[in-house]
């Protein structure tokens, strides 16, 4: 397939708002329940969610760039029931608004206490509005990563690991960015938000490995037997009908020799993976410009893992374009 | 309930592009707006088609055999780009199974033409809407023209009638007897689209002749035991006169 940088933008910028956001109520949720110092609401809670809903808002701003329409893309709500993009064009500004609303309880001190947990822990607005954002963001990760997994003729994405990777790789740099995030606004939380980008990252790496491991070992269902029906061993196509360019032969081919495709796979690798953790532990010794480069650097891996998870899949529509003349 | 389609004749199909340039002609002249080429007489001309016919070389030289191939789209009875689409843009039609673009709703975000494995769907770069072959929904329910011309434009043009319309759902119509009787499939079943066209493959046209056939066995001579002069193994005039 062809990367189309709006995409690649959109998943990654709202992957990383997604992961910040679990990040913020993972700390708020440790510290309801005393495991972790309370930290400055309106640095902490308050800044970060406007950091994720800045970066929500990016990410939506870059998905326009992919439409043809921009101004009906409000028609995209309709077919929820079957569209899994549609789904994702619902969940994504619902989760946007709850992150505000989430971050604008925090700012304004909106603490009443609506109820009150077994245990005596008071449950005030802010936490029922983070549990909402909690399921939304996981929703909107599913979403993101069942519109490439429901495709069955894209095998290399047709697998439940585009879904895990989607939440792992989003919430890895998520995390990261909130333990960045933390070195200024809240000190005492880097080295746990640090630890968790540490697993979170690692077991991307599991999983990111695994379903390069099984796309390297994709046998393609169809063939130019089956997409022209003529049972023959040797089958060549002389030409595909024009000698231009088509729509068929730009949206579907990355039109990069292999050799590229394969340097931004180990780019990514090293940029996703190793280099961020090494960063990591650099920074939870007390070094915040590593955390902040740690970040950066997993970023910029994550667009070209983006890249290349467009670019590797191999679409049958190919099989009917492969010779010009 | 009825499903129109083509059926196409890869057996007599012999590659000339009409169907091609009458499709163009007749669905850029629509009410749906042109379907624009960019850079037409440039170096790199570009541009929307509906339809597509491409060749193939079956086999190894010497022993090959040319194939033209035209490919649209094949209104698939479980049309895997309809459910993808967020907006209900592209839809199939209940009453005749032709699977359309509403282009007034559609957002150009290109997902139904991931979902489909054959390609069928262009994105139009002027309109930046998708674009697919319509059975010429505007042509085969246009009551001013006469019953013959209702068909679709590349049916129409077809010079080898390599191109058959009609109701698939119909066991008595041309086209379910084709596939039927000539052995009429379809492209990438391991996909379960069920496309609605259908494709009938190359025959081999042989005769065989016998040899009682070349020298008649009812030959009336042999009733008095005579023998055709001269007899087969001898020179004829042909071999030893110069006329």
């Amino acid at each position: 397939m062809h990367p189309a940088f709006s995409v690649i933008f959109l998943t990654t910028l709202i992957g990383a708002a997604q992961g910040l956001f679990l990040a913020l109520f993972t700390v708020q949720s440790y510290a309801a329940f005393k495991l972790l110092p309370a930290p400055d609401a309106h640095a902490f809670y308050g800044q970060g969610s406007v950091l994720a809903v800045t970066l929500l808002v990016l990410g939506l701003g870059a998905s326009f760039f992919h439409l043809g329409h921009p101004e009906r893309a409000w028609r995209s709500a309709a077919m929820w029931r079957t569209s899994w993009l549609s789904r994702e064009v619902i969940v994504l500004p619902a989760f946007m608004g709850i992150v505000f609303l989430y971050g604008l309880a925090h700012w304004l001190d909106w603490h009443p206490v609506l109820m009150t947990l077994p245990g005596g822990l008071p449950v005030d607005p802010s936490a029922i509005l983070g549990v909402a954002g909690t399921l939304l963001a996981f929703a909107l990760f599913v979403c993101t990563g069942m519109i490439y997994a429901c495709l069955k003729f894209l095998a290399e994405w047709h697998s439940p690991l585009t879904v895990i990777n989607y939440v792992l790789l989003g919430g890895a740099s998520g995390f990261t960015l909130a333990a960045a995030f933390a070195t200024a606004a809240a000190p005492e939380l880097v080295s746990f938000l640090a630890g968790w980008a540490v697993i979170i990252t690692a077991l991307g790496l599991i999983s990111r490995a695994a379903s390069l491991y099984r796309n390297a070992r994709l046998k393609p269902k169809s063939t130019l037997q089956t997409a022209i029906g003529i049972k023959h061993p040797k089958i060549v196509q002389k030409t595909q009908g024009f000698m231009g360019g088509s729509f068929n032969t730009r949206e579907f081919f990355h039109g990069k020799p292999i050799a590229v495709l394969r340097g931004i796979k180990w780019f990514f690798l090293i940029a996703v993976f190793p280099l961020p953790l090494l960063l990591l532990l650099i920074g939870m010794q007390g070094n915040s410009g590593g955390l902040v480069a740690a970040f950066v650097v997993q970023y910029l891996g994550l667009l070209a893992e983006r890249w290349f998870f467009f670019a590797q899949a191999n679409h049958p529509q190919n099989l009917y374009y492969q010779s010009i003349a | 309930m009825t499903q129109l389609a083509l059926v196409i004749d890869l057996n007599v199909c012999v590659g000339c592009q009409a169907c091609v340039t009458s499709c163009k002609e007749w669905n850029t002249s629509g009410s749906a707006g042109p379907m624009v080429d960019q850079n037409p007489y440039g170096a790199d001309p570009t541009g929307t088609f509906f339809n597509r016919v491409q060749t193939f070389e079956v086999g190894e030289f010497p022993n090959t055999e040319t194939v033209h191939f035209p490919k649209s789209c094949l209104h698939c009875e479980d049309p895997p780009c309809v459910p993808v689409c967020p907006t209900g843009a592209s839809y199939k039609r209940k009453e005749d199974g032709i699977v359309l673009v509403d282009y007034d709703k559609c957002i150009g975000c290109k997902y139904c033409s991931w979902a489909c494995p054959y390609g069928a769907r262009e994105l139009d770069e002027q309109q930046q809407v998708m674009k697919k072959c319509t059975l010429c929904v505007d042509r085969i329910y246009d009551m001013s023209m006469n019953e013959e011309d209702r068909k679709p434009s590349c049916v129409k043009a077809c010079p080898t009638s390599a191109r058959l319309y009609g109701d698939i759902h119909d066991s008595e119509s041309d086209v379910s007897i084709a596939i039927r009787e000539a052995g009429g499939y379809a492209l990438m079943p391991e996909w379960g689209t069920h496309p609605a066209n259908h494709y009938l493959p190359r025959r081999k046209t042989r005769i065989k002749i016998h040899e009682d056939e070349l020298e008649r066995a009812d030959n009336p001579l042999k009733v008095d035991r005579k023998l055709p002069k001269p007899a087969t193994n001898e020179p004829t005039l042909d071999d030893f006169t110069t006329w």
